[in-house]
């Protein structure tokens, strides 16, 4: 009775229904597409043949990875409009403002000083940087997957439709395309399930996983501590309260923490599958 | 033309007797003014000098005649006008060309012969080939049978049937004659020995069993040589064989019941009537007095019964005892006492025992080994039959279990044999092959000797072998043949491969006797490593590539090497032949890419990233792409790392604070209890700090 009414507490809303119901779908097709992919660039493990069996083949496993590509391609021009709906509703349709605002996605002079900042922190020369609503490597997350789609979704076109580029490009920018397809997919998905993993989910106070990208909201306490620069603004302009919302039921956390756990094992395990085949099984 | 030749026939019937008449008259009136004949010397006259000539269907015919030959023919005291009926009384230089010389104007009987003969008949047919009087007897030339010059003379018989009925002629290659080799055959026999070597004129000769002008088929009743008029045939001359063959036959049946009986050549062949190799006068009746007793054993305790079923199903049911157990001496009280130890099956066999001998199971048995299989082991004894019987050992789909007797892993010839062949049977039985004989039960299907030969088994090191690397595209050619053809143009095959490296015959692809359908999915896998056993590099950089990378996963739904360079007729990739060559490579890529293009084909099936030389912007691109990986990961790795001990102190500190909150919460509900209810007012969060 009192944890309920404990939990009960209002919590801050820090993500859209739409950006968290993005980020679940991007976590399906990105595992989706790691996962029959790395078939492919990993064939030479017995790991490899087994999961391609278990995808019903590598034809099945394509057109899993082809579907996955088309919806993430589609949840990236969602994020486009979602961006330019942004724009014009928030920052009266300046993209100006929506750019060069503090809670831009763009580097600026502030991520510098956090990151120098970081550092001294790090090594016990200064206090804790006062983050705001998007800290630095949030950000290089965030364009990781900007450069990542661009990359590696134009190579993978490529490398679906050969006949079709080939009309104008040589042959030979096949190979070209699926050294960098395979090359930049190993980056992303070591990056995502390695360091994305642990600065948002592993790392130890966050441990074992941080559900505000599920739920949307974390306790008040804790966006205090964790951005205390947005939490200051919005304080100082008055705007918190209107940022609070209910927490949701338990059951609905159970059913989030569920999903969750499932995406972080099946990346880990993929973690340690590359590892395997890169450190021990490579010829 | 028939019609042409029908006119003839009926008018030459009719003409005949007027010519008769004429010669008659020719003969009896010298006189011959009366009738205005010609002198010889008037045809001489023209016909004896030796350019005469005339010229027939474009060719130039010499017409000459020699007064010499003509004079020295049985005809000599004939006149030309005898033979050349047409022209007595004509005007010379008559009208050319003539009719043909009907020789049954006089040889009435012999011409009725021949036309109802073999030869006859064929001619009659308008066979080219068929030979008429003057095929055998000559022309102006003819001379009577005892003269030795003449072509049909007993020594010159075989010869002028041998015109034809020798091998290489057109009578043999075109027509059905259903023996062969016959004038060589008729030469080596005791007839051809005795008139050849010995000069015997009497020794039988072609038409002594032929007859001359009678010459029939021996499928018709009339024939000299037809089943029941053989015996009479040869008794012209072999008087008393009921005397010489009285142990086989009795007497008075050689005769009267001709048709049951065997005849002559069922012993003795015809053509190759040779010295018989059993003793005359040995029947099996006097063998199975004894040998028919069941308890017959022999001193050293061996069973000597005989069971006649076994020989009467066998392929050997008309062969006497003693033609195999030879040495028998009839002179004998007991005949057989005198019988070799051993049947000789060369005796007959001669071919196959001399490819035998040459073998490896021959020679073993030349070495005195005791586990060298001899004729029998694979053929049997008494019950022998032959390989189309599907009850023998020998026939097809029971071959290899024949050969499994002494092959099979722990047999005897297993355990001598220290190649590189295991579990032979069992691979066999579950290769295509073995399936097709065994399962599909096809007897056409490759067995064991199909590829080892029967009788001249020998090791592949061995150059003779069926096996050995030079041989084997022929052996499977047997079969394979489109295949062979197709090898032999292609660079694997010696005629074109330049290399000192070896190069593959079919079994290093297909494997020996675990051979498989070429288009299971096994094989299909497996072809790439066997490509790669001597292409190792070219194979390596083929698995960097995505058709390679989907072939390791085990699916065969992409390029795999013989998709694009062909299988048999593989070419280098330089050869205009070549699947890969400029003209034909985007035709390959398009059975599985149909839109692909010139461009298209410029993909690289071997691209590998580590050759900066020959792929410089695949290394680059490579190397760009791992720096940026490398650095990402490090720099990732480094904050990361640097972080740590950090978040391990906050961590720390957080749960510090955790607990003083909930002792603050709890201390504050005790006392809250007392007054009121439970103070839930403001987030709790926000006083947290």
């Amino acid at each position: 009775m009192e944890g309920s009414v404990r939990q009960r507490a209002l919590q801050f809303q820090r993500f859209t229904r739409l950006n968290r119901g993005l980020h679940a779908v991007m976590i399906v097709s990105f595992i989706s597409l790691a996962l029959t992919g790395m078939t492919l660039k990993f064939s030479y493990t017995s790991w490899a043949a087994f999961l391609s069996r278990r995808l019903g083949g590598f034809e099945s496993a394509g057109f899993i990875h082809r579907f996955a590509a088309v919806t993430m391609f589609c949840l990236f021009a969602t994020h486009l409009w979602d961006l330019n709906r942004k724009r014009r509703l928030e920052h009266g349709g300046s993209l100006w403002k929506l750019l060069m605002g503090p809670d831009t996605m763009l580097f600026n002079r502030k991520d510098l000083d956090d990151l120098v900042g970081s550092l001294k922190w790090f090594l016990g020369q200064g206090p804790r940087p006062q983050y705001g609503r998007w800290t630095y490597w949030e950000k290089f997350d965030y364009f990781a997957v900007f450069w990542g789609i661009f990359v590696i979704g134009s190579t993978g076109l490529m490398l679906w439709f050969p006949e079709l580029f080939t009309l104008v490009l040589p042959g030979s920018l096949i190979n070209v395309a699926t050294i960098i397809h395979s090359d930049e997919a190993l980056l992303a998905t070591g990056f995502i399930f390695t360091v994305h993993f642990f600065n948002t989910h592993l790392r130890p106070e966050k441990f074992p996983m941080d559900t505000v990208v599920f739920t949307g909201r974390m306790p008040v306490a804790e966006f205090k501590r964790d951005k205390p620069a947005e939490y200051q603004a919005l304080v100082a302009a008055g705007k918190l309260e209107e940022n609070l919302v209910e927490p949701y039921q338990p059951v609905v956390i159970r059913a989030i923490r569920a999903f969750a756990w499932t995406a972080l094992t099946l990346g880990t395990f993929l973690v340690l599958l590359i590892v395997y085949a890169m450190i021990f099984a490579y010829r | 033309m028939a019609i042409d030749r029908a006119v003839r026939h009926c008018s030459r019937v009719a003409a005949r007797r007027l010519a008769r008449l004429a010669l008659l008259l020719g003969l009896l009136v010298p006189a011959a003014a009366l009738l205005h004949a010609q002198e010889n010397a008037d045809c001489l006259g023209c016909h004896g000098e030796r350019g005469f000539s005339a010229e027939r269907k474009g060719h130039p015919v010499s017409l000459y005649v020699s007064e010499k030959t003509l004079a020295g023919s049985i005809h000599g005291g004939l006149q030309c006008v005898n033979c050349h009926a047409e022209l007595q009384g004509k005007e010379l230089p008559h009208d050319a060309p003539l009719k043909k010389v009907s020789c049954g104007d006089c040889h009435d009987a012999e011409a009725k012969q021949h036309a109802a003969s073999l030869h006859g008949k064929a001619l009659k047919r308008g066979d080219t080939l068929a030979p008429g009087c003057t095929s055998c007897h000559g022309t102006h030339d003819i001379r009577p049978a005892r003269d030795p010059l003449s072509p049909v003379s007993p020594l010159k018989v075989p010869f002028t049937c041998g015109k034809c009925h020798q091998e290489g002629t057109k009578v043999m290659a075109q027509r059905k004659i259903h023996q062969d080799h016959i004038l060589e055959n008729y030469s080596e026999s005791i007839h051809g020995e005795a008139l050849f070597k010995k000069g015997l004129v009497v020794a039988a000769n072609c038409a002594s069993c032929h007859t001359a002008h009678n010459i029939l088929p021996h499928t018709d009743p009339a024939s000299s040589i037809a089943r029941g008029n053989i015996a009479k045939t040869c008794t012209h001359c072999h008087a008393q064989i009921e005397q010489v063959h009285r142990k086989i036959i009795r007497g008075e049946l050689w005769e009267k019941e001709a048709h049951v009986l065997p005849a002559c050549v069922d012993c003795h062949q015809p053509h190759k009537v040779r010295k018989v190799f059993y003793t005359q006068g040995m029947a099996d009746g006097d063998c199975l007095k004894c040998h028919q007793q069941k308890a017959l054993a022999s001193r050293d305790g061996r069973a000597m019964f005989v069971d006649l079923r076994d020989v009467q199903h066998s392929r050997h049911a008309k062969v006497a005892c003693s033609q195999c157990h030879s040495g028998v001496n009839v002179s004998r009280q007991r005949p057989c006492e005198t019988v070799a130890p051993k049947v000789d099956c060369g005796a007959c066999h001669t071919e196959v025992a001399q490819q035998y001998v040459r073998s490896r199971h021959g020679r073993l048995m030349l070495d005195g080994d005791k586990n060298a299989p001899s004729c029998t082991e694979c053929h049997g004894t008494h019950g022998i039959e032959g390989r189309l019987s599907a009850s023998s050992a020998t026939f097809s789909t029971n071959v290899p279990k024949l050969c499994a007797r002494c092959h099979r892993e722990g047999q005897r010839a297993a355990v001598r044999y220290s190649g590189p062949q295991h579990q032979i049977i069992e691979s066999y039985t579950e290769s295509i092959h073995g399936k097709g004989l065994l399962k599909s039960g096809l007897t056409v299907t490759a067995t064991c000797t199909s590829c080892h030969t029967a009788h001249g088994v020998l090791p592949r090191t061995d150059p003779l072998s069926s096996v050995n690397r030079a041989n084997v595209p022929a052996t499977c050619g047997q079969c394979h043949h489109g295949i062979q053809e197709q090898f032999e143009q292609s660079i694997h095959h010696t005629l074109l491969g330049k290399t000192d490296k070896q190069l593959p015959v079919c079994n290093d692809c297909h494997s020996a006797h675990t051979i498989r359908r070429a288009d299971a999915e096994g094989f299909k896998l497996d072809i790439m490593q066997k490509c790669g056993r001597c292409h190792g590099e070219i194979a390596k950089t083929y698995f960097d590539t995505y058709h390679g990378k989907v072939s390791q996963l085990g699916y065969t739904k992409t390029a795999k090497c013989y998709d694009c360079h062909g299988a048999h007729d593989i070419q280098r990739v330089s050869d205009p032949r070549s699947h890969l060559s400029r003209q034909n490579v985007v035709r390959t890529c398009q059975q599985c890419h149909p839109g692909a293009t010139r461009r298209f084909a410029g993909y690289l099936s071997h691209a590998t990233h580590h050759d900066p030389k020959k792929y410089p912007f695949l290394f680059w691109t490579f190397w760009g792409m791992t720096s940026l990986l490398v650095g990402t990961f490090v720099v990732g790795g480094v904050h990361t790392l640097l972080w740590l001990p950090r978040a391990v102190q906050m961590r720390r500190e957080l749960k510090a604070a955790e607990a003083a909150e909930e002792r603050e919460w709890a201390e504050q509900q005790r006392s809250a209890q007392e007054p009121a209810g439970p103070g839930n007012d403001g987030p709790p969060g926000a006083d947290r700090s």
